[in-house]
């Protein structure tokens, strides 16, 4: 199948994303918009080492080919750390001003 | 015996030593001890200087080497001292005569607070120090440190009465004069450097070195070191610190102002005569203005009613009778006459200071009268001094002052007239002080005159010593027309070459006769004029020209002063308050405004800073796609 394809979606994704951040108040869609924006990114890493694998480079090294594969595992298992820590943030302020709009959260001026 | 030139390094320590305790301990040391201290560190030093003269009159010199001072490169300045017949004798003077004031200070500054007083003896030995220095120096740099330190030294102790803004006045006057004269010295050594790469006395003088240097840069060089001269020893145009620094306590006047800090110039042209010798047109110019300078300051002396002042102005007066000396290469005499006015200069202030104390702080002679009753010593002693300073015949000022005048016949007619003339002028204005303030009936108010009364021991006892001196200091260089050997040209002809002069005996006879009873004639007038002397209407025509010191200070007040007020003035109120101010307070503004504008883009609002990050991010995408 066509790279270009893949491009399209992962660009596509990642709009939707952060378009998602800017529009939204409330903070579990802006955190699962940045999730989309990620594994937007992830995506295309697949898709780029899954064409790189049938090009002639890397018929002579048989890891090269795997290499971007587990390399996307490895972003998988730092982005659920992260949600978990992201969503108990979300937990914890929820806790303290009983919402979850992060407009209310501005704190810091004044 | 060598052992004594080991010790040395002791003559200008003990006064820095005795500085250090009285300027730490100042709150802490009560009158008594501080002025033992401040007086035992001189005469420590007054021994040990004797003991030094003595080894370098048997004949041994040193050039002592201590420490590397500066090293530049090729370029070294050693911290030597040079122990040589010049800088032995200058040594004695400065710390003999300066113990003798140092004991006198300790009773007429008694009525100080024990801090001032302290204070005062730390500034004298500090004096001390810096004019040892200077004259045991091994180079022009050691010098110029010392020439440096007793220029401060003099500042302090003129406004040693800081209260009193005139006094201030005048030691700011007394440092500003003499730092112009010091950037004539220092541009003189630099351009010693850059064309003999040293400053190293033996080595500058040596004929080596000597003919590196082209007749216009010896010249170029004595006369910027003759500019130092003027301010350092109050020549024409520079001398009009000198009567104002009479502001300074008078044992300050006595020890800085006549018998050391200004014969500084003279020794610096001494120690530098075989660089003045090779430069006629400096000889000339320091010859000029060394007898206008004689000349001027003898004619305002005459009509000045403040004691202190008069003998101010004779010491600006005697000491263009040395500069005559240098300039005609009679450096000799020069070196004779620093010694004896020493003497009886230091002894004549010594003695106004004892009238001004008995009269409880008043200078003005027209004020005085009749103290020979009240104050026989002081009274004697005065006398005797002027009498030195006159040229009395047996006196010390007589030797000194008829070799200076006859060297400069053998050169000149008509210069040594214009001299002779000055000399007259001493004597006349010498003795209208001496008549109007001892002689006749007391003119002060009667509180005063119950007050009078003779100095304490310690006053009159430096005194005593000092008109012993004016007396015999003399013998040391009896003329050989007198049956005399001049020793002490004798003793300096290893330092300093003078010029020969060709007179016969018989010539030197008359000049002495001739000279001799001119002055006697004119003390005659003198006391003609001045026995029955009446407090006098303002002077009018010339006499107030005299009285008002020829408007000196007044000229250079309209020239020179006023136009740099001016200046200052216009970049005070101008260049500083509306330009450099404007641009400071105009940038601050700026800022500030410039903040409050961007202000609102510091929203708070996590979704605008995203926006704004986003914007960002598409920026530089674009711009790495399309350009």
């Amino acid at each position: 199948m066509d790279i270009k394809a893949y491009i399209v979606l992962s660009l596509t994704l990642f709009t939707i994303g952060i378009i998602g951040v800017l529009v939204r108040r409330n903070a579990i869609v802006i955190f699962m918009c940045v999730e989309l924006m990620l594994n937007a990114v992830n995506l295309l890493l697949v898709a780029f080492s899954k064409m790189h694998a049938i090009s002639n480079t890397a018929k002579l090294s048989p890891t090269f080919a795997s290499d971007a594969q587990i390399f996307v595992f490895f972003i998988m298992v730092v982005a659920a750390a992260e949600v978990s820590v992201g969503l108990a943030i979300i937990v914890m302020m929820y806790r303290n001003v009983h919402t979850v709009d992060v407009n209310f959260l501005n704190r810091l001026k004044n | 015996m060598n052992n004594i030139l080991q010790l040395v390094w002791l003559i200008p320590l003990l006064p820095l030593v005795g500085f250090v305790i009285n300027g730490l301990g100042r709150k802490s040391l009560s009158k008594n001890l501080s002025g033992i201290i401040g007086s035992a560190v001189v005469l420590a030093s007054f021994v040990l200087s004797m003991l030094v003269f003595m080894q370098v009159k048997s004949g041994t010199t040193a050039s002592l080497h201590y420490f590397n001072f500066l090293e530049l490169s090729k370029f070294k300045v050693a911290f030597d001292f040079k122990i040589d017949q010049l800088s032995s004798l200058f040594l004695l003077i400065i710390t003999g005569v300066g113990f003798l004031i140092h004991v006198y200070s300790t009773a007429y500054m008694h009525y100080e607070d024990g801090k001032d007083f302290a204070k005062y003896f730390a500034y004298l030995n500090l004096f001390v120090f810096s004019m040892l220095l200077l004259v045991m120096g091994g180079n022009y740099l050691i010098m110029f440190i010392g020439w440096e330190g007793v220029g401060l030294c003099s500042y302090l102790l003129i406004g040693y009465w800081f209260r009193n803004t005139d006094y201030t006045d005048a030691a700011k006057k007394a440092f500003v004069m003499n730092r112009i004269g010091d950037l004539g010295f220092l541009l003189a050594l630099f351009w010693l450097i850059a064309k003999v790469g040293t400053l190293q006395f033996d080595e500058v003088f040596s004929s080596a070195s000597l003919a590196k240097l082209s007749i216009k840069d010896i010249t170029g060089i004595t006369l910027l070191m003759f500019v130092g001269a003027t301010g350092k020893s109050a020549q024409i145009p520079l001398y009009t610190w000198l009567p104002d620094a009479m502001a300074g306590p008078t044992p300050v006047s006595a020890l800085i102002h006549a018998a050391t800090m200004v014969t500084a110039g003279i020794y610096m042209i001494a120690r530098s005569n075989a660089l003045f010798s090779l430069a006629p047109l400096t000889q000339t110019v320091i010859t000029v203005i060394g007898l206008a300078t004689a000349l001027l300051a003898a004619s305002i002396a005459i009509k000045q009613n403040d004691i202190k002042k008069v003998l101010a102005y004779s010491t600006v007066s005697q000491l263009g009778f040395m500069f005559l000396a240098l300039g005609t290469g009679n450096y000799v005499a020069a070196i004779f006459h620093v010694m004896t006015h020493a003497f009886f200069k230091a002894l004549m202030f010594l003695g106004s200071g004892s009238v001004i104390h008995a009269m409880g702080g008043e200078q003005d002679i027209r004020k005085m009268g009749g103290l020979h009753k009240h104050m026989k010593i002081t009274s004697i002693t005065f006398f005797i001094g002027c009498l030195a300073i006159s040229g009395i015949p047996g006196f010390s000022g007589f030797f000194s002052k008829d070799e200076i005048l006859s060297g400069v016949f053998s050169h000149n007619v008509v210069l040594y007239s214009l001299a002779l003339f000055a000399a007259l002028l001493t004597a006349f204005y010498m003795f209208r002080l001496y008549i109007v303030t001892f002689t006749g009936s007391f003119r002060g108010t009667h509180d005063q005159e119950h007050h009078l009364h003779e100095s304490p021991k310690a006053m009159t006892i430096p005194l005593i010593i000092l008109a012993v001196l004016s007396i015999v200091g003399g013998y040391v260089g009896v003329p050989e027309a007198l049956g005399g050997h001049h020793e002490l040209a004798l003793y300096l002809t290893p330092v300093v070459k003078s010029a020969e002069h060709h007179l016969t005996h018989g010539t030197e006879y008359t000049l002495m006769v001739v000279s001799t009873f001119l002055v006697l004639i004119s003390i005659l007038f003198s006391w003609l004029k001045f026995r029955n002397y009446k407090i006098e209407a303002d002077a009018k025509g010339f006499g107030k020209i005299l009285q008002n010191k020829w408007y000196v200070d007044d000229i250079y007040q309209l020239l020179i002063v006023r136009p740099l007020q001016n200046v200052a003035g216009f970049l005070n109120k101008i260049v500083e308050s509306k330009i450099i101010d404007g641009a400071v307070n105009g940038l601050g503004k700026l800022i500030n405004y410039g903040s409050r504008q961007m202000r609102w883009l510091q929203s708070g609002q996590v979704g605008a800073y995203v926006l704004l990050m986003v914007i960002g991010m598409l920026i530089l995408f674009f711009i790495q796609l399309f350009l």
